[in-house]
């Protein structure tokens, strides 16, 4: 089982529509997973039907209990992240700040604050229109995004895949560098990097290659809406080559993206358009060199 | 006045906006803009100035000192991440875990692990006529945001205490990179696009800024494209919709290149005149 990810750096180049017509593709061969769980999109275009939904539990969170507390203020004054307002001489926990260290609890001499666990999202196994298994997750709002559930969905997709015998996972990663985009590149085979010929498109492509590399984990480009700037096209095909990275296909700044979209489908699937060949052949590049 | 520039979903202006917007309010008046998308710092880009100042940003972790530990393993029992682990004879710290909460540190029997500084990035501090700019990127491989964006909000509180307009371009999402960016905000500026994923990723970003009682409004970027979802949303959301930039290819080609959009397509400086008018109006208090 080879597992695919698709990651971008910055956002709004295209990932999830791109990743969501590899799934329509891929069939009943693959199974998807939306690691993106920040923000997550796909099910828009792959419109999921939940078989299985579950809370996630991930790490935990001060309370005190203000009946056996005696305002000794031992705990915020060893908390590093301001998170026990004191007023009127009654500690609470804000909620927002609290890391979930446990250092308070330990230290309380009255055992009054307790670390409970908390439920930051929730995750689901779909069937998605295009015959396959979906893992995808909503997180809750505000919740921490440490790259546990990341793990938790791309797991899951991963044991359907050996299960049932996929040749393919294809994941969606989120953006940036920090550590959801760590978790969704942990132990991927290939990674696909969407990017765009604009400064801050190329500027993210490399850093975010930085860490791909860091993961010694091969990679390919899709360069989408590359006749917008072919100045920086050319520039980015350069940086491609320099790092031997394949370059999987460019695809011209179209809209029917957006049309698409509109419609809840993906892009393969929407009638007959110029970047429908272009995507195909792609994704049987992929599956080649991956 | 501290106005954050937020969006649920990645690529839908922020910066553009932040940039554009800073530069143009800048024309007349002291304005701040700050790059909070630490781990993907674009503003910069746009942005030509005098570097001004630069410091290294370092968090405190741990640093195990074998001479003095006893091996009682307190350190890996106190530890709720998993960054210290005591292996055999040995204390293995996992940096990029550590919270630097100083539990281990501070509840050590033998004070063998003190906590010592590892750099996570680095701030730097531009300077172009009224206007100054100031970012921090991540180290890569390094994961958490959170401390160096704290880091970084503090460096403005102490350089600019005083009351100017801050712009503080933030990192897309709805978790705690965001929170951490916008929590000290007064006015939140949503930008989304006219989409589907747009409108879906708005409602989230939505939800977390009520979640943390803020006030906010609404930025339609690429209007014209798409359909009419996010404007219903916010009509019956009763959400202020402060500006519409219209979809226009010459402003992709602009952006590109790195250069301002506003002073090229007047249609966008308009947009930015009704914002800049909406912000006066919420220092004066007329939009409470």
């Amino acid at each position: 089982m080879k597992e695919i990810v698709v990651i971008s750096g910055k956002g709004g180049t295209g990932k999830t529509s791109i990743t969501a017509s590899f799934a329509y593709l891929g069939g009943k061969d693959v199974v998807v997973a939306d690691c993106d769980v920040d923000a997550a999109d796909m099910h828009l275009l792959l419109k999921p039907e939940h078989l299985q939904a579950e809370n996630f539990y991930s790490g935990v969170i001060a309370e005190i209990d203000q009946d056996s507390c005696t305002s000794c203020g031992e705990c915020a004054e060893i908390c590093r992240f301001n998170a026990i307002p004191v007023a009127n001489d009654i500690y609470t926990i804000d909620p927002l700040n609290c890391e979930g260290c446990g250092y308070c609890a330990r230290i309380c001499p009255v055992e009054a604050i307790a670390m409970n666990s908390q439920n930051v999202g929730d995750w689901y196994v779909s069937n998605t229109k295009a015959g396959n298994r979906m893992v995808h997750a909503k997180l809750g709002i505000g919740a921490e995004n440490s790259g546990k559930l990341v793990a938790k969905v791309k797991n899951e997709a991963k044991n359907i895949a050996n299960e049932t015998e996929k040749e393919f996972v294809i994941v969606d990663g989120s953006p940036g560098i920090g550590c959801p985009v760590v978790s969704s590149l942990s132990g991927a085979s290939f990674a696909v990097l969407v990017t765009e010929p604009t400064v801050s498109g190329f500027h993210d492509l490399e850093r975010v290659y930085q860490l791909v590399k860091k993961f010694n984990i091969r990679a390919g480009c899709i360069i989408n809406k590359a006749d917008l700037n072919p100045q920086v096209t050319e520039k980015i095909e350069f940086f491609l080559e320099e790092e031997n990275i394949v370059h999987i296909s460019s695809l011209p700044y179209d809209e029917i993206f957006t049309e698409a979209m509109l419609e809840g489908q993906t892009i393969v699937e929407f009638g007959d358009n110029a970047l429908k060949e272009i995507i195909i052949e792609s994704w049987e590049k992929i599956k080649n060199v991956a | 006045m501290k106005i954050a520039i937020a969006s649920g979903k990645g690529g839908t202006g922020k910066t553009t906006l932040s940039t554009n917007l800073a530069s143009y309010l800048a024309e007349n008046e002291k304005v701040v803009l700050v790059d909070l998308d630490v781990e993907e710092p674009n503003s910069g880009l746009f942005i030509a100035g005098q570097l001004v100042h630069e410091d290294d940003k370092y968090k405190m972790i741990p640093e195990w000192k074998l001479h003095t530990c006893s091996l009682s393993g307190t350190c890996q029992d106190v530890c709720n991440f998993h960054a210290v682990i005591r292996l055999g004879m040995e204390v293995m710290v996992f940096p990029e875990l550590c919270h630097s909460c100083y539990a281990c540190s501070e509840l050590c029997p033998t004070s063998s692990l003190p906590m010592v500084p590892q750099k996570m990035g680095v701030l730097r501090h531009y300077q172009k006529g009224h206007l100054s700019f100031v970012e921090s990127r991540l180290d890569i491989g390094q994961e958490q945001a959170v401390p160096l964006i704290s880091q970084t909000i503090s460096y403005i509180d102490q350089e600019f205490p005083e009351d100017v307009i801050k712009l503080y371009d933030s990192p897309p999402g709805t978790s705690c990179p965001v929170i951490e960016a916008t929590k000290e905000a007064d006015f939140v500026i949503l930008v989304t696009e006219p989409t589907p994923f747009g409108l879906h990723d708005l409602q989230l970003a939505v939800d977390t800024m009520r979640e943390l009682n803020k006030k906010f409004g609404v930025v339609i970027n690429r209007d014209g494209i798409g359909n009419d979802g996010v404007l219903d949303y916010c009509h019956i959301e009763k959400i202020p919709v402060v500006a519409r930039i219209p979809s226009d290819r010459r402003i992709a080609e602009l952006y590109s290149r790195g250069e301002l959009i506003y002073t090229k397509i007047p249609e966008v400086k308009q947009q930015l005149l009704q914002i800049g008018k909406y912000i006066k109006d919420l220092q004066i208090g007329v939009n409470e």
